[in-house]
């Protein structure tokens, strides 16, 4: 089965990244972002499922800054 | 004294560590990432780099190889383990120093000297400093800007785990930290590189201070 796996910054934790898209998207004339946050996409095909928690809590993420959902898409 | 120093792939300051090891009069061994062996020595370096090439995010990969079992093991029996840059990335991912280091907040890599200061001399890697003493030490990381939740934080302030903290802060790093220690007081991580001025002839050998106290600190 085909898993997808979305990992973001947690609500509140800084994001350079997500702030430096937010900067440069009205110096192309896109007018009114308010907040940009990066993740991080990963797909994958799997025998099974019940591992994927594990799989985003110990090398997906870091639980630490990060929080993940995921999703079976096929 | 043996001074182990990690090789994973994309280590580039290993051969700095390993003659910074020299420099202070240990013998210096080359711990190689897929060996599960510490090859027997009494303290070891995690170097610098861009380990498994910061995919997924600095030090996520190479906290899993093979030589980072026996070294969570001698961090956990008190064994002295400094983590520089990379390698204090890869401690944080292990969970063997609190928090995490994100991306530098001005989104530029720092490639520089600054100044620190040395806020506790009671760990292994500082035993030999100056209590507040100041060094001037390179900088050269992306992603250096250090996390921890505020009760972390508070934490880490009162138990007097900050071991180093930046004059000047370079990367948006919390309360200017610039290294941390675990509550054992033996694993330490720093974002500035003292193996890269461990010689005059490479601009100053202030990082000795660093490196020296781990003789200081194990009683050798």
């Amino acid at each position: 089965m085909k898993i997808r796996v979305l990992v973001r910054p947690k609500a509140g934790i800084l994001d350079p990244q997500g702030e430096a898209v937010k900067n440069a998207l009205p110096a192309l004339g896109f007018e009114g972002v308010h907040t940009v946050h990066v993740g991080r996409l990963v797909e994958m095909e799997v025998e099974r499922s019940d591992e994927v928690d594990a799989m985003c809590r110990r090398l997906l993420s870091n639980p630490t800054i990060e929080e993940y959902e995921w999703e079976v898409i096929g | 004294m043996r001074i182990g120093v990690t090789v994973f792939p994309g280590s580039n300051c290993d051969r700095d560590a390993l003659y910074g090891v020299e420099r202070m009069g240990a013998e210096a061994v080359e711990l190689w990432h897929a060996d599960a062996d510490l090859k027997g020595v009494d303290a070891v370096i995690v170097p610098g780099g861009f380990s498994y090439g910061d995919y997924l995010r600095p030090g996520a990969i190479a906290r899993f190889a093979n030589v980072m079992g026996p070294l969570e093991e001698f961090a956990r029996d008190g064994g002295p383990v400094l983590g520089v840059c990379n390698g204090f990335q890869v401690l944080t991912e292990a969970h063997l120093l609190p928090g995490a280091l994100l991306r530098n907040t001005n989104m530029r890599f720092v490639c520089d000297r600054v100044r620190v200061r040395v806020e506790t001399v009671d760990t292994l890697w500082t035993a030999g400093c100056d209590p507040g003493e100041e060094l001037t030490l390179p900088v050269a990381h992306n992603e250096g800007n250090y996390f921890a939740d505020p009760e972390t934080l508070s934490r880490l302030e009162e138990e007097g785990r900050v071991v180093l903290r930046y004059l000047e802060n370079p990367n948006g790093s919390a309360n200017d930290i610039a290294g941390v220690c675990n509550e054992g007081r033996n694993v330490v991580g720093i974002m500035p590189h003292p193996e890269r001025v461990s010689d005059p002839a490479l601009g100053s050998d202030e990082g000795l201070r660093i490196l020296r106290s781990v003789l200081v600190g194990a009683g050798v």
